[in-house]
């Protein structure tokens, strides 16, 4: 560790330049603390803070497989609960989007109907991308992925993302918010909210992904700003299923602003057609979240 | 304390004497009776451990991996297609070195879709690196498992460990079950004390990915592992012995084989039938034996060799099949003789009572005949002809 760096994830690490999972995880486990217990799906975040004989924690942490990091947290939080020490120690799931939305989504509903005393985040970079962009539930509309490319056929990914934040508020959990590594103090206010909990939690933090999205990766916070200005991804929190915070937005930009920097669009930015349907997307948000206070 | 029982819970009253932790499971027939029998020693406080129903193995698998992980001894059980939807998660288990004891109540693998008894689904794990003891009766069912998790914690092991018990026939079937006094079973199993685990006041990685630099090392540590239980496997069924005063457990048994021409050896509940079929046989004057492997893996290759090399015959009856070859136990006796040096006996394979075929001291004796005459990798017993 550098010296007068005081974190519980260590630099060295082998993550891309600009790779912003790698910075909301370091916002995550520095909020939780020292007394915190991390179950870690595969991925890329595992593969490039674990690689044997090296790691980046300096928390417990474990790594068992891709989609099973739900129960795994379930067990650890069991076990804390069987040794009587279960209030001192803060248990997360941690899990990229493909793992969280995909193949970990049994697992992952299981530990919420379950009631166990945990905190899920998962760091959503919408695609597969330690596997190399492999299209996932949480990859946006439109989007081109290794395997929702663009072609004469296709204008890329054609389903929106799964509503994650909305099924797991269905599962009637205590706290479910989504958060963006564009604005860290809002990252760090949530986590510490989520751990002050008791019962199951999930935090979706927006985290882009310089080479998947292929920006430059001095854009990382500025990209993640941007989805969140333009009313695509929006800000939330619910506190016992109702909606008690957004992020307002006092002056929404139009999605091009997002698209243009990113390879992934750059397919659509020549079709009005195909970035409205985009728009339209940002507009519900917008209307369906109330981000932009409308005065009576 | 001496009681009339079933199978399922005789598992349930051995494993609250080994004081777990964290138990999770999800029903499948015919594993179910455990953990219903668990659940209900938590729910009337005669058993102090986490009972955590899950969505399915897959999970329970992990959320016991979690709790071994932290420290706290845990139990599991499955069997058939819940065994296969663990599988995953089993190797899993293996490689990240997690003492774990669970029953594979054995059942057939569908399809088609069949509940009865055969080990086909514990086999699909011979090469996981769990360490697979097969039990014949319900007494052996609970010796087995509290031998289980002195073997697995044992310092020179650190392998989670399987006990195979025949569904139906064990599971669901009562006999007389010598239950062990709980002050010599914590005599006899210290607490669990895993080193390598997760606890906030000495962090560690565990599960970290291990590039080609490293990878080959921990599978090798692991068949180290594998060779050194078959040094402790045999230690710890000694220990109980002198702790309770009964013989159970180790890597095999002789029944009646010392002056045998003839012998099968085989797994699992069917070795009371065989041994039935040897008493008659030998009556009518025929040497017959029965040699029961109770340590499926590690196999026993050179003791089992040394044990079985002087038999002119040997058949192995078993409940599985390799498809596409023969019955992986034969596959394996025959390279254990290979391995040996002197191939002077003849082997055969018979594969039994797939899908809960019956099998009947006449099935034994079909097999005792057969075996004078070709010999062959595999043969289908019980098969309706035409």
């Amino acid at each position: 560790m550098a010296e007068g760096i005081k974190t519980l994830f260590s630099p060295g690490h082998t993550a891309c330049a600009g790779c912003g999972q790698a910075i909301a995880a370091r916002l995550v486990v520095d909020t939780a603390g020292p007394n915190t217990i991390i179950a870690n799906n595969t991925g890329c975040l595992e593969v490039f803070s674990t690689k044997y004989p090296e790691t980046a924690w300096g928390v417990p942490w474990i790594h068992s497989l891709f989609e099973n990091a739900a129960a795994v947290a379930s067990g650890i939080e069991s076990a804390l609960k069987y040794l009587g020490i279960k209030e001192k120690v803060n248990v997360i799931a941690q899990a990229g989007d493909g793992g969280t939305a995909d193949i970990g989504l049994q697992a992952l509903s299981g530990m919420w109907e379950r009631g166990h005393d945990i905190l899920y985040v998962c760091y959503d970079n919408e695609a597969y991308m330690n596997t190399g962009v492999q299209r996932s539930g949480l990859t946006p509309f439109e989007a081109n992925t290794s395997t929702s490319p663009a072609g004469k056929q296709s204008l890329g990914n054609l389903r929106p993302k799964k509503p994650m934040p909305e099924i797991a508020v269905a599962h009637g959990i205590p706290y479910v918010a989504t958060a963006s590594v564009g604005y860290p103090q809002d990252v760090q206010r949530k986590v510490k909210k989520a751990l002050s909990i008791k019962g199951p939690k999930y935090i979706q933090i927006h985290v882009p992904c310089p080479l998947g999205w292929r920006h430059l990766p001095g854009l990382t916070f500025d990209i993640a700003k941007l989805a969140v200005e333009t009313g695509l991804y929006p800000l939330i929190e619910y506190e016992d299923g109702k909606l008690t915070q957004v992020r307002e937005l006092l002056r929404v930009k139009p999605v091009e602003e997002y698209l243009n920097p990113q390879g992934r669009f750059k397919h659509i930015l020549n079709s009005p057609e195909a970035v409205k349907l985009i728009q339209q997307i940002a507009d519900r948000n917008i209307e369906k979240y109330g981000l932009v206070e409308t005065k009576a | 304390m001496k009681k009339f029982i079933e199978g399922s819970r005789a598992v349930a009253e051995a494993v609250k004497l080994a004081r777990p932790g964290v138990i999770s499971a999800y029903p499948i027939t015919p594993q179910t009776h455990i953990v219903e029998e668990l659940a209900q020693l938590v729910a009337d406080g005669d058993l102090k451990a986490e009972f955590v129903n899950v969505e399915s193995e897959h999970s329970a698998a992990s959320l016991v991996l979690g709790s071994t992980a932290t420290g706290v001894r845990s139990f599991t059980a499955t069997s058939s297609q819940g065994f296969l939807l663990m599988l995953e998660v089993l190797f899993n288990i293996a490689g990240m070195r997690l003492p774990l004891v669970m029953t594979c109540a054995n059942r057939s693998v569908s399809a088609p879709l069949n509940i009865w008894n055969d080990q086909q689904d514990s086999m699909t794990a011979r090469d996981s690196g769990w360490i697979q003891l097969f039990a014949e009766n319900n007494q052996e069912v609970v010796d087995l498992h509290i031998q289980a998790y002195k073997i697995a914690e044992d310092k020179d092991v650190l392998l989670p460990v399987m006990v195979c018990m025949d569904g139906f026939i064990l599971t669901h079937g009562a006999e007389v079950v010598d239950i062990p006094e709980q002050t010599l079973v914590d005599k006899f199993l210290p607490p669990f004390n895993l080193v390598d685990k997760l606890d906030v006041n000495n962090p560690k990685t565990l599960g970290a990915f291990a590039d080609p630099d490293y990878y080959m090392e921990a599978r090798y540590a692991m068949q180290v592992a594998n060779d050194n239980a078959l040094k402790v496997i045999p230690r710890v069924a000694g220990e109980f012995s002198k702790a309770f005063g009964r013989d159970s457990g180790g890597l095999f048994e002789g029944y009646r084989i010392e002056d045998a021409e003839q012998v099968i050896v085989s797994l699992g509940s069917v070795v009371g039938t065989i041994k039935e079929a040897v008493d008659e046989l030998r009556k009518e004057g025929k040497k017959a034996g029965v040699l029961k492997l109770i340590t499926y893996r590690p196999f026993p290759a050179s003791a089992i060799y040394q044990a079985l090399k002087n038999f002119p015959e040997i058949a192995v009856v078993e409940k599985a099949v390799s498809l596409g070859y023969a019955g992986p136990l034969y596959a394996d006796l025959k390279s254990s003789f290979a391995a040996g040096g002197k191939c002077a006996s003849k082997i055969s394979g018979f594969v039994i009572g797939l899908g809960g075929r019956d099998i009947t001291k006449d099935s034994i004796k079909e097999v005792f005949d057969l075996l004078s005459k070709e010999e062959k990798a595999l043969r289908f017993i019980g098969l309706k002809q035409g």
